[in-house]
């Protein structure tokens, strides 16, 4: 299990919340998903085997945020 | 999804355009121009700025979620099929412009977080064996490493001083901006710069275990944390914005009133009420963080406003903590070898007398301490050790007769004077006999009585100490620092007990302790408030940690909290106020798509403003 801390861009709006959580924890072999709207801040906790860190970033940029850097644990 | 990212990055262009073309519109319409004209480019204005909003909804809907991007779609696209392009362009104009200054603001109130972050060191200096050192990333040092921190430069990591001494700057952790003397020994936090000197450190902690690192996680974690209420919102939200559909649509069908229900559509957006209690959450503890007052998030800043009883630890709590040995009174003639046996057994310990003792012992010189073989905790009484085939103990007058010691008559008035004189007694005992006999002296932190009177005049209605300490001396201090009600000689399990005792009498409990001893009354009371000092226990068993470790701190909290409470509670009034005066104002007919949209947007704006009046809350 390995965790991702996607630093996005300013959020604003509360449905870009839900959209990004809901996107990313659609994604095969993520765990669990939290998206800090203040801290603009995506972490993801997922299956190696099944996914990575790339897979996840897309999925947030395919909603149409972009990502300004990312952490992995 | 190029183009989408696109979209979204020139928005702002756009809701910028689709103004210019609103105002260009109405302008040639006034100065006598052709209705036609108007109306072709408030439809080009519509179509332009339709496009990201409707971008976003479908976004949305591929993730199954019914955003307020996709009621306004359709109302936009339902002005335009009856042609009613004017509110079509205003409604995409202010939706836009009105998405644009909540980013402004939102970030304004998010300032103090950010802050924080961009304080966080990036580089750090490692000293090799040589001398030499190498400029390295931050999250590239390891423990134990040494690293130089010269004037001006932030201390990379945890760690101890082994060389040096400076004055170092520690407002990024404790929110204090006094500078402190660090010297060999010393320990220094990540984040702290130096002022003026220079300080060669021992790595503690790294990267994202030092102090600095989890206190911006702590923050960034509560700001989002959502009290009971929030919660509530939230899920009132995902059923509300559908249920707008549905309602538009039942209403459009029964009236067959095309623009009733698409007007209906904007009103509904639920806007302000989503935002109104988080904003000024986030506003409360970017502020508490600033000042050192670190809050774990909504639901404890929420708690924190009702408390109405408040236990206080005596030591390290009201006290200072900085115990010294005040009185010193030996029964025997080995008066070296017992202060060296004491030492040894008390160096294990980190309770705040045992530092005094060793604190005592080693401005005595003492040095050559025995092995210790074995040690034991006995919870509330001492501690117990096996040295030299001798069975030490170190505690209470309580411990010694529990473990069938007699006390001289003489030894009994001795401990009797030094209680009186509000001192904190410890007896050493070396198998069965009572060979020293120490008074340790603690001093009231000096704004606690005023804290305290301050608290009571806050709203607080009970004031108690507990404490593990002997009665006399708790009188004294309750004495000094103005609390009533008291109670002494209490093991860990029986402060608990009296937390029971005071919730199941209805109270609202915070405990006020210093993290380490403390767990479970911190644990059970509504509110567990840490001293700080930035230690990882407190920072992990508490709900609210005062960094600076002072009552005035304290003070601040409660003042903070009640603050953001009642903020967080003036803006649901206006965000469902102003629903409520929407829906008026469409019964009696003056409300439209494109004023009901301005009135949501003016309604946001309002709550981001009023929470943003916690930014610069201060206590006088």
């Amino acid at each position: 299990m390995a965790k991702l801390v996607m630093q996005l861009d300013e959020l604003s709006c509360p449905s870009c919340m839900q959209k990004i959580q809901a996107g990313v924890s659609q994604q095969d072999g993520v765990e669990s998903v939290k998206v800090l709207f203040n801290a603009s801040k995506v972490k993801a906790e997922y299956d190696e085997a099944v996914t990575n860190p790339d897979e996840l970033t897309q999925a947030v940029t395919d909603l149409g945020y972009s990502v300004q850097s990312i952490k992995v644990k | 999804m190029k183009f989408q990212r696109w979209l979204q990055s020139v928005k702002n262009q756009i809701a910028l355009t689709v103004g210019g073309l609103i105002a260009v519109a109405y302008g040639w319409y006034w100065l006598g121009g052709a209705v036609i004209v108007m109306q072709g480019l408030l439809l080009v204005a519509s179509m332009m700025g339709v496009a990201p909003i409707l971008m976003q909804a479908y976004q949305a809907l591929k993730v199954k979620v019914v955003s307020i991007d996709l009621l306004v779609t359709i109302a936009v696209l339902g002005a335009l099929i009856i042609g009613e392009f004017n509110e079509s362009a205003i409604v995409t104009f202010l939706f836009l412009f009105g998405s644009y200054l909540e980013q402004r603001t939102l970030k304004k109130t998010r300032e103090s977080i950010r802050a924080l972050s961009e304080m966080a060191p990036q580089t750090a200096q490692v000293l090799a064996a040589d001398g030499t050192t190498t400029t390295v990333d931050v999250d590239d040092v390891e423990i134990d490493d040494q690293v130089l921190v010269k004037a001006g430069a932030q201390v990379p990591v945890d760690g101890q001083v082994v060389q040096g001494s400076a004055y170092v700057n520690e407002a990024s952790i404790t929110g204090e901006a006094q500078l402190v003397k660090k010297i060999v020994g010393d320990a220094v936090y990540s984040g702290a710069i130096v002022d003026n000197g220079t300080l060669t450190v021992t790595a503690t902690q790294v990267g994202d275990d030092t102090t600095f690192a989890q206190i911006i996680e702590l923050v960034e974690e509560a700001q989002d944390s959502k009290s009971p209420a929030e919660k509530f919102i939230d899920r009132f939200a995902t059923y509300y914005t559908p249920a707008v559909l549905v309602l538009a649509l039942a209403i459009g069908l029964i009236t067959r009133d095309f623009k009733l229900a698409i007007t209906i559509l904007v009103l509904g957006c639920p806007g302000a009420l989503v935002i109104g209690a988080p904003v000024s959450i986030v506003a409360g503890i970017g502020n508490g963080a600033k000042h050192g007052v670190l809050i774990k998030g909504g639901e404890v800043v929420n708690a924190m406003a009702g408390i109405d009883t408040m236990v206080f630890d005596k030591t390290g709590t009201l006290t200072k903590g900085d115990t010294a040995v005040a009185h010193v009174q030996f029964y025997t003639a080995a008066e070296q070898a017992t202060l060296a046996v004491t030492t040894a057994v008390e160096a294990q310990s980190d309770h705040p007398l045992a530092t005094a003792i060793v604190q005592y012992a080693r401005e005595r010189g003492v040095t050559d301490l025995p092995t210790i073989e074995r040690i034991e905790t006995l919870k509330g009484l001492g501690v117990q050790a096996e040295v030299a085939g001798q069975t030490i103990r170190i505690g209470r007058a309580k411990m010694m007769t529990e473990a069938g010691i007699r006390l001289t008559g003489a030894q009994i008035a001795a401990i009797t004077a030094s209680q009186t004189a509000g001192q904190s007694t410890v007896l050493v005992a070396v198998d069965q006999q009572v060979v020293l006999l120490i008074g340790i002296a603690d001093t009231v932190k000096p704004e606690a009585k005023a804290a305290l009177t301050r608290l009571k005049k806050a709203g607080v209605k009970h004031l108690v100490m507990l404490t593990g300490d002997n009665d006399q001396t708790a009188a004294a201090i309750a004495k000094a620092v103005g609390i009533t009600e008291y109670h002494a000689n209490l093991l860990p399990a029986e402060k608990v007990e009296f937390i029971k005792t005071y919730q199941a009498n209805g109270q609202k409990v915070a405990f006020i302790g210093d993290g380490i001893n403390d767990s479970p009354s911190l644990a059970l009371a509504d509110i567990g408030i840490a001293m700080g000092s930035g230690t990882d226990v407190a920072i992990e068993t508490s709900d609210i940690v005062l960094m600076q470790s002072t009552l005035s701190e304290l003070v601040y909290a409660d003042y903070l909290t009640k603050a953001t409470a009642r903020n967080t509670v003036q803006n649901i009034v206006i965000a469902v106020g102003t629903v409520g005066l929407l829906l008026l104002g469409l019964m009696v007919g003056w409300v439209q798509m494109a004023s009901g949209m301005f009135v949501h947007e003016i309604s946001i704006l309002v709550v981001i403003f009023n929470a943003m009046r916690l930014i610069r809350f201060k206590v006088r």
